[in-house]
């Protein structure tokens, strides 16, 4: 076995498994707060990259401005989508709540196509395509300064859940109605997650609208933050990060090894299979909460 | 009004589990299906292939799709995928000389081994992850049909069906196209509409309502489980050959991925869970909705004199599409079947309302 190409496609992996966990990190904060599986984190990283680029060419801002105005807008976005649907679904059965999120899904993404068409993007953020020498190992310069990133927002994150409102957010999580009756505002709450997780969407999307550039595909990295956010468990927060750097070296090495073998496009595959074989053997995850069902 | 109760009177147990209690209702189904066995002539040529047929043939896969996801309780995500083996399975079949009816059967049988598979999700994980997991076994049939060339010839292969031949008779023609469909709808039709009145539709749906309880009153939620997943499988597999023999006319991968899934799902949520009525409205509502207003905007933009580029236009039906769904699940969870029976309850007892408890 050539020990080079497997530890230059191990260590890219992770980093690139560190980017993909920002999108599990959205899904695990909702979930968190609402239990509520958000599947359209995807179009929504999808749409905080196109509104950078959107702000960036209407106001003729630099992109270190155009971002945190990005972030600005998504934030309330994240807010008003949680406002207009996801309340009034509040105690429904799991399927309607899971269709609202697909519904969203739909709706956010052929909405940014309509109105900012089909056609790929750039989203240069400065980092150049040469890639890194250590060794004889080639490292992506992008995955690395992404990774840094995703890295330091779980540390925000991680702080914000030590604040007063994120103390808030974790008596929600633990129990609706306990927080309720000592004075929480549940709804805010949510509302409050559904916006973190908006900005941590437009974050996503600007790393990997920098990686592979800013389409439709930006959508298609959910079903990696989903396999993410299962396998560390869906309310763990730290299981994203160890659970992101696990698919992303298991997916790199598979597809390394496996694409010569079985033709290109073994990566999805890969990752579905990762999520069947969690769900199957320990579908509460690496770290998640196992609950115990009343009858 | 016109749906009268008074005047009806049992005499005898089976008359209380008629399937049509009420003259209005009778008479209805019997005008409505005169009307589908004439509808070639009604209806011009186009809209026989271009909308009939299709709609027809993709109410029975909602019906197969509800009867896993209304009736089980189960969710399905990957039933585009079922529909795909059936489709792939029968052409493969009618290729190396089965007859067709046979092949349709081996269809459905090919679907619903691998719905088993699918089910053996189901036995042992629910709601969420049970979703999950058949999502991702939905991306693995993706990629499956779309790598091993075996099964469809590769990715930019489109495989050919040959005409349907009935009884040795090769049927061309979009007539005889529309009464397979019509022939394959209303089968299914009539196996929902029993399932109600069987004790396999009750367990069904006690296994939906808390499968422990199932469990208690002696329903085994294990094999009821696997049946319903097996059933809903034969039904999506033969579905998905009749469409690629009555209206496609040919197979490619695209037509069983994921969004192809998701657009059952919304026909079902669309329609009502657990709505047989509901199933052919939500089917015809997802079909020809987004179409239609997309046309109405454009027209509306032309008026109002802006301008809206080709790219706007040809993304417009899936921002009706989504909005059509998040539209449903706040408005009327339900959906149309919901509503049918609202408006159906009102006029029972119209004018006389203040009696409705």
């Amino acid at each position: 076995m050539d020990f080079v190409l497997f530890a230059e496609l191990s260590i890219n992996g992770a980093f690139s498994g560190l980017m993909y966990s920002l999108i599990a990190l959205g899904i695990v904060i909702i979930y968190k707060s609402s239990s509520v599986p958000n599947l359209a984190q995807g179009a929504m990283t999808m749409l905080g990259a196109y509104m950078v680029l959107a702000i960036a060419a209407s106001t003729g801002a630099p992109l270190w401005l155009a971002v945190p105005l990005a972030m600005v807008v998504m934030f309330s976005t994240g807010m008003a989508i949680e406002r207009l649907s996801l309340r009034r679904l509040a105690g429904q059965p799991i399927v309607m709540i899971l269709m609202m999120t697909l519904g969203l899904e739909i709706f956010i993404r052929a909405l940014a196509m309509a109105i900012w068409g089909a056609a790929p993007r750039r989203l240069p953020i400065g980092i150049s395509d040469d890639p890194l020498f250590l060794g004889p190992i080639l490292l992506n310069q992008a995955f690395i300064v992404g990774a840094a990133i995703a890295v330091a927002l779980f540390a925000v994150t991680a702080l914000f859940f030590r604040t007063r409102r994120g103390i808030m957010l974790r008596a929600i999580s633990d129990d609706y109605t306990a927080s309720w009756s000592v004075g929480i505002s549940v709804e805010r709450g949510i509302a409050l997650s559904w916006a973190l997780s908006s900005v941590i969407a437009t974050v996503a999307g600007v790393l990997w609208g920098a990686v592979q550039g800013v389409d439709q595909s930006l959508a298609l990295l959910l079903l990696k933050g989903v396999t993410i956010a299962v396998l560390g468990g869906l309310d763990s927060i730290g299981g994203a990060i160890l659970a992101g750097i696990l698919l992303g070296i298991f997916e790199a090495i598979a597809s390394g090894f496996l694409d010569p073998v079985i033709g290109a496009g073994s990566r999805d595959l890969v990752v579905a299979a990762t999520l069947i074989a969690t769900i199957m053997i320990r579908p509460h995850g690496l770290f998640g909460r196992h609950d115990i069902e009343r009858i | 009004m016109f749906y009268r109760q008074a005047g009806i009177s049992y005499s005898s147990y089976p008359q209380t589990r008629a399937l049509f209690s009420l003259a209005a209702d009778r008479r209805a189904v019997a005008i409505l299906f005169v009307i589908a066995l004439v509808a070639p002539l009604l209806f011009g040529p186009g809209t026989v292939s271009a909308v009939l047929t299709p709609w027809l043939i993709w109410t029975s896969a909602v019906l197969g799709l509800n009867l896993i996801l209304g009736w089980a309780g189960q969710f399905h995500f990957g039933y585009a995928a079922i529909m795909g083996i059936g489709a792939y399975a029968a052409i493969h079949g009618t290729r190396h000389g089965l007859p067709w009816e046979m092949a349709m059967i081996a269809g459905g049988l090919c679907a619903t081994v691998i719905g088993c598979v699918f089910a053996f999700a189901a036995l042992r994980v629910k709601g969420l992850y049970l979703a999950l997991s058949t999502l991702a076994l939905q991306f693995a049939m993706d990629w499956v049909l779309s790598h091993v060339p075996a099964i469809t010839g590769g990715t930019q292969v489109t495989l050919q069906a040959p005409p349907p031949a009935v009884l040795g008779q090769v049927l061309g023609g979009e007539t005889s196209l529309y009464y397979i469909a019509l022939a394959w709808c209303l089968l299914v039709t009539v196996f929902m509409l029993n399932l109600k009145r069987t004790p396999l539709g009750r367990a069904l749906v006690a296994v939906r309502e808390k499968d422990y309880a199932a469990a208690v009153i002696g329903v085994n939620s294990f094999r009821y489980k696997l049946v319903a997943f097996a059933t809903s499988s034969f039904i999506g597999g033969v579905s998905g050959a009749v469409i690629v023999f009555a209206y496609y006319g040919a197979a490619t991968p695209e037509q069983f991925a994921i969004n192809v899934s998701i657009e059952l799902l919304a026909m079902v949520i669309i329609g009502g869970l657990g709505s047989i009525i509901g199933s052919y409205m939500g089917a015809a509502f997802v079909l020809l909705v987004p179409g239609e207003m997309n046309q109405l905007i454009a027209w509306l933009a032309e008026m109002a004199g802006a301008r809206l580029s080709v790219e706007t236009l040809a993304h417009i039906p899936h921002v009706i599409y989504g909005a059509l769904i998040i539209g449903f699940l706040l408005v009327e969870p339900l959906g149309l079947g919901r509503m049918y029976q609202n408006v159906r309850n009102y006029l029972m007892v119209w004018p006389y309302g203040h009696l409705h408890k």
